[in-house]
């Protein structure tokens, strides 16, 4: 398809005679000069979130010499990411398509993949079935929870009071996952810690998120975290309160400057970094990557005014253990029902952790 | 409006000599085309003043929406839910009301196809018979829940503005309520959703094409309302009751069946829109239902001047805006507000353009005979 759409261009820039000539000597200099890789974010790319993340990822893509970067923002889970993903292809000639939002998969990037075969195309989410899907299609997503227990340990040491508040999107396990790893690396520190955590309902509902964190703070939480698409506003309302806040996806510092103590962000520019040279130096684009802090797929954003020097100390030697592979999730550990959970210790990749449906003794709340 | 302007038979210099249907024809033609002319100036000075090429811009929107067989398509399957949103406002503004409900009714109306299915699917109905059934499952759906809106309106003089946009609100409450809870699938675990329907079920494209069936469907339901509004009865009393609705009370027409009736219509076709927005595209109800296709369509029926037949054209213009929005963004480095900004000042422009209608110099006869 990438050989049509050159013709096509060839055509309307040399017409039809040099067309036969110079379509061939073309797609072979392409290959040579570089790569197209494109990007789509559900959201703005300045949200201070998810989609902010990607976009720093890309800007870090597109310092690498011989790599395009084209973006495309606020793409809606409809056949208009097929139709952007195939204007990505047939208009800018892209070798890779980086679909970044959950809901782009299926049946979205499934059916673009297959009219496309030899594009290559990667979605973050764990959601890439070898069996069945296409094999230019493939995955890749971070174990963000590794960097939320950072969090935990930072917050747990920059507290007063020992009540964390958390504001969660929906009760699904990714979200579970962070929460409790939260609570997990404030105990660690402190093992009276507690998180009370309020669900929105939603991945992005602002007005609900700045209530929640009211409604957190009234309760004596002094350290405010959360898992939303942007945090923007939980931060900012944490800050206006005078409490502490950890951030989630992105790099929020410049929101608190005076409660900011670190955040929770996956470092999409590793696998970036991966596929473009896989790309450059045509060898198989990987399919699936996955990982946390021990292939150096997630990152916690630097201190903010908000750490405690004791606080920065124990979160270097956590992400130090992390990447030497400590388990986060330590048996016995029970739900905050009072129901065994957890029996052993668990690798922190762990497929039985993938059906987490649970918050842990010490979180307060209920995913119901 | 254009009555005035065009039944004068008073003797001047630079009249046109001109029957009042085509003098009607070419200002609303002229007048909208000029608005957009217009449109396009004020955006290109907006532009410039951006610091960006506004004859790249243009070239960019020609190059993403219509230059090539992949962008007129992407056009195409752009403009095919706008085109039964849009027809779902122009309807029921034929008769004078302004229904905002069309999201909804899309929203429920694509609901109501996903979740018929999931039967016949599971009982393995033949695919001719379950796609008719849930189509018209879709109709019904839809075309209730702004009948409600009608029926408060002519009954209990609720406005219907208000109503249907409400109502709105509530369908996407109900969808999300009905797909997070009993009708979710339990495979979709961090976006929840309807049962998928399977490869089988969805409708697939036109022959060819890579458009879905739902532009046919949209072209020809806006052929025939523009035959039920300008070549029937019930077109004629829809239309005296827009202009004059105690007149049209006089007349003994029967006023509040005919705002009940066209807003079922309306919603009927927004909820065929979630019909196919179901079988074509998702194959399946989730919340990407509420995708603000009923909110653009009345932007596209107010450009169409709440003409069936024009309905079509217009949405392929914001098609091919759409098609080509992400082109602009990545060869211009601009935001995706950047269309929002043209649709606004289109909007505005057109706006403004209706107090024009029975001026325009050229067709009027006193004004013509003022200048000479």
């Amino acid at each position: 398809m990438t050989m049509t759409s050159l013709s096509r261009r060839s055509l309307l820039k040399s017409g039809a005679a040099a067309l036969a000539a110079s379509a061939l000597p073309l797609g072979a200099a392409r290959a040579q000069d570089g790569i197209t890789i494109g990007a789509i974010y559900v959201g703005p790319r300045d949200d201070f979130g998810w989609n902010q993340s990607h976009a720093a990822a890309m800007d870090i893509l597109r310092e690498v010499p011989g790599v395009s970067v084209v973006e495309e923002e606020n793409v809606p889970e409809t056949d208009a990411v097929a139709k952007s993903m195939e204007s990505m292809i047939n208009l800018d000639g892209a070798n890779l398509i980086l679909a970044t939002s959950f809901g782009y998969y299926n049946p979205f990037v499934l059916d673009v993949a297959a009219k496309y075969p030899e594009v290559q195309l990667r979605h973050c989410a764990p959601l890439w079935n070898p069996d069945t899907d296409p094999k230019n299609a493939g995955s890749y997503f971070s174990y963000l929870n590794q960097a939320h227990y950072v969090n935990g340990v930072a917050a747990g040491l920059s507290s007063a009071s020992g009540k964390l508040g958390f504001i969660a999107a929906k009760p699904v396990q990714t979200v579970l996952s962070n929460c409790n790893s939260f609570l997990l690396g404030a105990r660690s520190v402190n093992p009276n810690a507690t998180v009370q955590v309020i669900f929105t309902g939603s991945w992005s509902m602002p007005v609900r998120e700045a209530e929640a964190t009211n409604a957190l703070i009234d309760a004596d939480c002094d350290v405010i975290s959360c898992h939303v698409d942007s945090p923007k506003v939980v931060i900012e309302t944490a800050e206006a309160r005078g409490v502490k806040s950890c951030g989630h996806n992105a790099d929020q510092r410049a929101l608190a400057p005076n409660g900011f103590i670190t955040g929770a962000e996956s470092k999409w520019s590793t696998t970036y970094k991966i596929y473009a040279e896989a790309l450059m130096s045509g060898e198989t684009v990987p399919n699936l990557i996955a990982g946390g802090y021990h292939n150096d797929m997630v990152m916690n954003t630097p201190f903010g005014a908000g750490a405690t020097p004791e606080a920065i100390t124990a979160a270097g030697a956590a992400i130090e253990a992390l990447k030497g592979g400590k388990p986060i999730y330590v048996g016995p550990l029970k739900d905050n029902t009072g129901k065994l959970v957890i029996e052993g210790e668990m690798d922190n990749y762990a497929p039985e952790l993938e059906k987490m449906n649970y918050l842990l003794d010490g979180v307060i709340g209920s995913t119901t | 409006m254009s009555l005035s302007s065009a039944t004068s038979d008073l003797p001047a210099r630079r009249k046109l000599r001109l029957d009042p249907r085509s003098a009607a024809l070419i200002e609303a033609s002229v007048i909208p085309l000029a608005a957009l002319l217009a449109s396009a100036l004020i955006f290109s000075l907006f532009l410039t003043l951006l610091g960006k090429d506004p004859i790249r811009f243009f070239a960019l929107v020609w190059t993403g929406g219509v230059a090539s067989s992949f962008s007129f398509q992407n056009t195409l399957q752009r403009a095919a839910p706008l085109i039964l949103t849009g027809l779902a406002f122009a309807v029921p503004a034929r008769i004078g009301m302004t229904l905002l409900g069309a999201e909804g009714a899309l929203v429920l109306g694509g609901l109501a196809s996903a979740l018929v299915a999931i039967p016949m699917v599971l009982a393995g109905w033949p695919v001719w018979l379950g796609l008719p059934i849930m189509a018209l499952a879709a109709m019904a759906v839809g075309g209730v829940w702004m009948g409600i809106a009608g029926w408060l309106r002519h009954y209990r003089g609720v406005n219907e503005t208000i109503s249907s946009l409400l109502l709105t609100y509530i369908a996407v409450a109900i969808m999300n309520f009905l797909v997070e809870g009993v009708f979710r699938d339990p495979g979709s675990t961090n976006k929840a959703s309807t049962m998928p329907l399977g490869p089988d079920w969805r409708i697939g494209d036109m022959p060819g094409t890579s458009v879905h069936w739902g532009l046919a469907a949209g072209v020809i339901i806006a052929v025939l309302l523009w035959v039920l509004m300008e070549r029937t009865t019930f077109g004629f009393a829809a239309r005296i009751a827009g202009g004059n609705l105690r007149a049209a009370q006089a007349q003994g027409l029967a006023v509040g069946k005919l705002a009940v009736a066209s807003c079922a219509i309306a919603g009927a076709c927004a909820g065929l829109a979630g019909f196919f927005e179901v079988t074509a595209v998702h194959g399946q109800a989730n919340a990407s239902l509420a995708a603000q296709y009923g909110f653009t369509g009345i932007l596209v029926a107010f450009l169409a001047r709440q003409n069936p037949l024009a309905v079509v054209p217009v949405a392929l213009l914001f098609g091919a805006l759409g098609a080509s929005g992400g082109l602009i963004q990545r060869r211009m480095d601009m935001p995706d507000a950047t269309m929002l900004v043209l649709q606004g000042i289109i909007f505005v422009t057109l706006l403004v353009s209706e107090t024009l209608y029975g001026r325009l110099p050229f067709l009027s006869t006193e004004q013509a005979g003022d200048r000479t």
